[in-house]
């Protein structure tokens, strides 16, 4: 099962070693992993995704929750939170084939964020579905790059507590 | 864009204004301040400006183990039999690496260590420099938590955060690498009188509800076949006391693992003493017949469980334990707890008294355990010659009971736990989870240095103690009065135990003496290495029994000698520990022969 698990860290060198490291450990692969500050200072928001059976990443979840710089630890359940990713493709587009690219942009709510003479770079956000529909959809074109975050995911509602 | 930050307005800490003086200093008025009286430190070029500060100390005493990993272990004897955090000190690189063990070890025992290192000046670390490790790095999966100091500053709160956090909650190790420029950087240490504010740690530690203990309670009444497994959390929390009370309350029998020897005397009625693979009869079979089985500050641990599936199938499980990630994390727990253990033990036996508590009748429960007890005790065979288990049960009547035991790993680690009888928490002291060969004797000098009250004394295999071995000029030169009882078999017993078991007795690389003539008690020309010449070498007092008539004499020899002193004992090879259950299986298919 695809799990997402946010975690609230102290913005400390070596935090994200201890984490992942209690991933690899275990024979957990990650899929994806982003981190960045919060908006209190000194903290950190972690989120990674990876699949696992559930009672292994339950053990391991705990195991995080010990880490004397982890603050505060979720595993998110299906609908619980909210997730987004970020692509930024570069894809061959000449004066032919711009037009067409542009308009599957526009279908995705994508942006066009520089362009030459001979390709495009192409901004997507949305949740892991999406951004696939939309590669699939730009793959032909022939992709030169692509960079993409992890998702970053937050509970739904009020803070809870 | 506007982006707000919120920014916590820490109060100002409480504490004292140093003078100006160098990081080493700071660090060591800071391990005063703690209350520290001894650390085990073994100097090098990133660690030397610690040890000229620690030279100028006058409460610490110093001491120099002949290799870090006999310091580590040092300091680890002395935390198991104190509580307090032990503390060792080595060098960068290879003085780390060498550390790297003893951390492991405190890991998986719940110990309180500090592990402080030098570090190669910050301008070098990541160019290859050299006795260059990234210590930080390679430490991370084994400690509770650790610190890279980057700023002097940093120092006295470090140490305050660190000691505070190997001793509460569940204790471990904690890691200080200090490069050398910080250790010579001069500034004016504030020390902080109290903890700062830690997010990720709670200072207090959990507590059970009345709710949730009245549900024990209830449960206990309408047990039919309870019992109470304990461990080694029981004596980090000094529950003891509380354990006993409790038992008597509510009748329950106990049980316990290697950890926990000590927490429960095995000559109270209640009492099926230990359990797991080498452990009794009674107390395997109570586990695996039981309807309810509360556990209180033990994990579970593969050589407890044998077979997870097979293990204690009809039982209830309620587990308390202080650290929540032990809950169902190799048996499902129906019933988790989180809670510091003293306090959950006391208010029973408070609730109890409140709610007027019922005894359930187990009278039926103890005729069978009874009827264990008596009709599968540990036993032994007395043959021609000595045997481990005999020696062990001599040195337990000659002093006693009341020495401190550590042990190396091996059959004599189990024939230490069978044979002596162990009344009182921290008084058996041995590597239970990490199974550390040639922890014996070095942990022994630890302890003797905390408790030298105490008789103490190291009963050790061929195989560990010379791994350590070492040690012996520490105990002699800083006049530890520290023992070994060498149990001496020529062999590594417990892989020739079950190579003998499992796999046709073909020795895989287990003789330790010359494979063309295998020393022993019928070939003592052969024994190797020569032990006794080894330790008037270093100048300690040995002496070498193989005959039943002398074995007495020699251990009150030993005990009665003021100084180090080995007394090595030549022992059969073809003993095997038993009760034994194999791995993988489950307590009704325990060996007993």
């Amino acid at each position: 099962m695809r799990h997402v698990i946010s975690i609230l860290v102290e913005n400390k060198f070596g935090v994200l070693a201890r984490i992942t490291g209690l991933f690899s450990g275990r024979g957990f692969n990650i899929d994806t992993l982003n981190v960045g500050p919060t908006h209190v200072e000194g903290r950190s928001r972690i989120t990674a995704t990876l699949k696992g059976d559930d009672k292994s990443l339950d053990q391991c979840v705990k195991q995080l929750d010990k880490l004397i710089d982890v603050i505060d630890i979720q595993n998110f359940v299906e609908g619980e939170a909210v997730g987004r990713e970020l692509v930024v493709v570069k894809v061959n587009a000449d004066s032919r084939s711009r037009p067409e690219i542009t308009q599957i942009c526009d279908i995705f709510r994508g942006k066009i964020i520089d362009v030459s003479t001979d390709s495009l770079i192409v901004e997507v956000t949305g949740n892991e579905s999406k951004l696939q529909a939309f590669l699939e959809l730009i793959a032909p074109f022939g992709v030169l790059e692509q960079a993409r975050t992890g998702t970053v995911s937050i509970r739904r509602g009020k803070l809870y507590n | 864009m506007n982006t707000q930050t919120i920014k916590e307005e820490q109060p100002l800490p409480e504490g004292e204004q140093g003078s100006a003086m160098n990081g080493a200093d700071a660090l060591v008025a800071s391990l005063e301040r703690e209350g520290v009286e001894v650390v085990f430190a073994y100097p090098g070029g990133a660690s030397m400006e610690l040890h000229q500060s620690l030279t100028r100390s006058k409460s610490i005493r110093t001491i120099l183990p002949r290799q870090e990993q006999g310091g580590g272990f040092m300091a680890h004897g002395y935390a198991r039999a104190t509580g307090k955090a032990g503390v060792c000190m080595a060098t960068s690189g290879p003085g780390a690496t060498n550390l790297v063990t003893c951390i492991a070890d405190a890991y998986m025992d719940s110990i309180p260590l500090i592990a402080i290192t030098g570090q190669v000046y910050q301008q070098f670390i990541g160019k290859s420099a050299f006795q260059e490790t990234d210590f930080f790095g390679m430490t991370l999966p084994v400690v509770k938590h650790s610190y890279l100091v980057l700023d002097a500053e940093d120092l006295p709160r470090v140490v305050k955060e660190a000691f505070y956090l190997a001793e509460s909650g569940r204790p471990g190790p904690v890691v200080i690498d200090i490069p050398k420029d910080v250790q010579q950087a001069v500034f004016e240490p504030f020390f902080p009188a109290e903890v700062g504010d830690i997010p990720g740690y709670k200072l207090d530690l959990p507590k059970a509800s009345d709710d949730e203990l009245t549900e024990v309670l209830r449960l206990i009444t309408e047990a039919k076949k309870p019992v109470l497994y304990t461990g080694g959390g029981i004596i980090s929390a000094d529950a003891h006391e509380e354990l006993k009370e409790f038992a008597e309350v509510t009748g329950l029998p106990v049980t316990h693992t290697l950890m926990g020897l000590g927490v429960f005397d095995p000559a109270h009625p209640q009492s099926l003493y230990w359990y797991g693979m080498h452990g009794t009869v009674a107390g395997n079979w109570a586990v695996c017949e039981s309807d309810l089985l509360l556990c209180a500050g033990a994990r579970f641990d593969d050589r407890i469980t044998g077979k997870v599936d097979k293990y204690a199938q009809e039982a209830y499980v309620i587990h308390f334990d202080v650290d929540k990630s032990e809950h169902s994390k190799n048996v499902h727990a129906h019933f988790p707890i989180r809670t510091d253990i003293k306090y959950a033990l006391k208010r029973l036996c408070e609730l109890a008294k409140e709610q007027g508590f019922q005894k359930p009748d187990l009278t039926e429960w103890f005729t069978s355990l009874d009827k264990w007890k008596e009709e599968q005790p540990f036993h032994y065979t007395k043959g021609e010659h000595i045997t481990s288990q005999e020696a062990v049960e001599a040195l337990y009547e000659e002093s006693k009971g009341e020495a401190i035991i550590t042990t190396g790993v091996g059959q004599h680690q189990m024939w230490a736990a069978q044979y002596y009888k162990f009344k009182e928490p921290r008084t058996y002291i041995s590597s239970l989870g990490l199974g550390t060969m040639g922890f014996g004797y070095p942990a022994a000098i630890g302890v003797k240095v905390a408790r030298p009250d105490k008789e103490v004394i190291d009963i050790d295999g061929d195989g560990s103690f010379l791994m350590n071995v070492q040690e012996l000029a520490t105990a002699k030169i800083e006049k530890i009065n520290a023992k070994c009882l060498l149990l001496n078999n020529q062999h590594l017993g417990m892989v020739v135990q079950w190579e003998d078991r499992f796999y046709e007795s073909v020795r895989g690389h287990t003789i330790l003496c010359d494979l063309e003539n295998i020393g022993g008690p019928d070939n003592l020309d052969a024994i190797y290495p020569d032990f006794i010449t080894m330790a008037a070498g270093f100048g300690v007092k040995a002496r070498r029994i193989s005959k039943r008539e002398d074995l007495r004499d020699g251990i009150r020899e030993m005990l009665e000698a003021d100084e180090p002193y080995l007394l090595e004992i030549i022992v059969p090879y073809t003993e095997h520990v038993l009760p034994m259950i194999p791995q993988g299986k489950s307590a009704k298919e325990i060996l007993t022969d």
